[in-house]
């Protein structure tokens, strides 16, 4: 048994036969996690005590003869914006530095009561902004496929610590690509679910209407599983859905045939790089597989951008007001009025990105500017939405890249804020419908980096976009 | 230019947010170049679209009241267990009131 390849069932089914104890598991995943972190600094600290009390409590599930949750004894990662109690939960921020939370994520609880074994808390960009990594108080995770690249972000330890095998899955959040871009530079599997499908009770937040949770795994029938577990209405979030939680991995061999996929013209256009031709590959695949492809029109691609960087940082700029030097452990020594305390507190808390954002977003709601930038990009919102519900009437399920490249190299991009931000081009857009949308491996470039192919289906239809998912893995992923 | 020096000073202020010299320098370049990548949504007519604050599922229901009962409650202690600084049940902060 490798410890870096494991899959959830192969657990399980070594759990059930008692050819392991989950204690002696979450032992060696702990070690293996801890001596391999240092080469990418994916985890930012483990949380051993919780860890083997998780395992403690599956072995003596087993020896009472009571069923086993669906992730018993899987050792996992959880990225640090998702709180966890008494485990430090810093957001990449040095603000955050020495936050210890007093209650649970909801997506945490529902992990732990399916007996997961969380081993620690991964990088991110700070509160999540960020498509490199680079933007963490912690410093940057390196991809495990070539350290010399960044992992993609916000979510980048998460992606890193399942690329490497440090976790068997891991969960992540995405506002706006945050999840499908890490996993597509470290080639494995990551799941933005519908807006609402997962509760974000106890995701810190970052933008409140983008915001999603979702899970990172090495195949697609592990990361069915996890969403299987975390998926479902949550009171304590008013945005959750009721919408019913079918089980996911017990239904994913569905098959494929027949179902209508569209490519959007506006995002083949310019493709002509190997990202382009690995994507056009899988879509080779696609269609052996059964699936009539045809194209589509998503005619406000071009917009989304602009949309996006409003409505998130407007977000952004309001949810970040909280750290103030009041609540959250941080306050700047130079403190001698309450004025001073909250600027310099904040001045010297929050990192470059952040303070850019916070910038932008504090602009674009002041007074005079409201209407021009703020609610404009809101009604091109509308506009984003109604171009997919347009497309959805003709196909069951949009197929893109997940990036317009793959993998770059740590400090190629940092200097260029706006560069950076364009470089979510093809994520924004599912993030600004709400729409469920993944990515899965889709081959390497000749130099060996992943590429990710992403998937898109309407609401709530996460089954048929992890059928096509599933279907094109076994399926051995894109043409040769 | 979309914003100037002075209108970047303004904002901190708003945002409560101390900048150095270097990051309002920096800040205007940045923000004017990403201010002028945005004015890319002047292009499209939006008369009569209406925005869309939230992702809203027809026929699903994402938002409800509860009964109005109670539910258990954090506690004091934990609340102010984060607090850089605390004292008798409470946040404490610099003097805001003169006597």
């Amino acid at each position: 048994m490798e410890i870096a390849r494991l899959t959830i069932s192969q657990i399980l089914e070594g759990l059930q036969e008692r050819r392991f104890r989950a204690v002696e598991l979450a032992q060696q995943a702990l070690r293996f996690a801890q001596a391999e972190n240092p080469k990418t600094n994916a985890y930012l600290h483990f949380c051993p005590e919780r860890a083997m009390a998780a395992a403690r409590k599956v072995d003596e599930a087993i020896e009472r003869g009571r069923p086993l949750g669906p992730l018993a004894g899987v050792p996992m990662a959880v990225k640090d914006v998702i709180l966890t109690t008494g485990v430090r939960t810093t957001a990449g921020s040095r603000l955050l530095a020495n936050y210890i939370p007093p209650y649970d994520a909801t997506a945490v609880v529902r992990l732990e009561r399916a007996g997961a074994v969380i081993l620690g808390k991964t990088n991110c960009d700070e509160f999540a902004m960020g498509s490199s990594n680079e933007n963490s108080a912690f410093g940057p995770v390196r991809n495990p496929v070539d350290p010399e690249r960044v992992p993609g972000g916000s979510s980048g330890g998460s992606g890193a610590a399942v690329a490497q095998g440090t976790a068997v899955v891991a969960l992540g959040s995405d506002t706006g690509g945050s999840i499908r871009q890490p996993a597509s530079f470290c080639g494995v599997v990551g799941i933005t679910p519908t807006y609402g499908r997962v509760s974000r009770y106890g995701l810190i937040a970052f933008a409140s209407s983008l915001d999603r949770i979702g899970p990172f795994a090495r195949n697609v029938r592990d990361a069915a599983v996890l969403l299987g577990v975390i998926a479902g209405r949550d009171e304590r979030d008013a945005t959750s859905a009721f919408a019913p939680v079918p089980d996911y991995a017990a239904q994913l061999q569905g098959g494929v045939r027949g179902v209508r996929v569209g490519l959007p013209r506006e995002y083949f256009r310019d493709l002509s790089s190997e990202t382009g031709d690995r994507i056009l590959r899988g879509v080779e695949t696609l269609k052996k597989l059964g699936c009539e492809i045809s194209e589509v029109s998503l005619p406000t691609t071009d917009y989304a951008i602009a949309c996006y960087y409003i409505i998130c940082t407007a977000e952004a700029s309001s949810n970040l007001a909280r750290y103030d030097g009041v609540r959250y452990t941080m306050r700047s020594k130079e403190a001698p009025t309450l004025i001073d305390m909250y600027r310099n507190t904040r001045g010297e808390g929050f990192g470059a990105e952040c303070k850019r954002r916070i910038m932008l977003g504090t602009y674009v709601l002041s007074a005079g500017y409201y209407d021009a930038y703020y609610l404009k990009a809101q009604k091109v919102r509308t506009l984003v939405a109604r171009d997919f519900a347009q497309a959805f009437e003709k196909v069951d399920a949009i197929v893109v890249p997940v990036s317009p490249f793959p993998a770059f190299k740590l400090g190629e991009k940092i200097a260029d804020p706006l560069e950076m931000y364009l470089s979510d081009i093809y994520t924004i857009t599912g993030s600004l419908a709400g729409l469920p949308c993944m990515s899965v491996p889709c081959g390497r470039t000749a130099s060996g980096l992943p590429v990710g192919m992403q998937i898109l289906t309407r609401h709530f239809d996460e089954l048929g976009m992890l059928r096509l998912a599933y279907a094109f893995e076994q399926a051995g992923g894109p043409e040769a | 230019m979309k914003i100037t020096e002075q209108q970047v000073r303004y904002v901190a202020e708003l945002a409560n947010l101390r900048l150095t010299d270097e990051e309002a320098a920096r800040f205007q370049s940045d923000l004017n170049e990403i201010l002028e990548h945005m004015d890319k949504l002047n292009e499209l007519d939006t008369t009569d679209v209406e925005p869309m604050a939230q992702v809203l599922f027809e026929g699903g229901e994402t938002a409800t009241l509860r009964e109005d009962v109670e539910h258990p409650v954090l506690g004091t202690e934990t609340a102010l267990a984060n607090a850089p600084l605390a004292g008798a049940g409470c946040f404490k902060v610099p003097k805001v009131i003169e006597r």
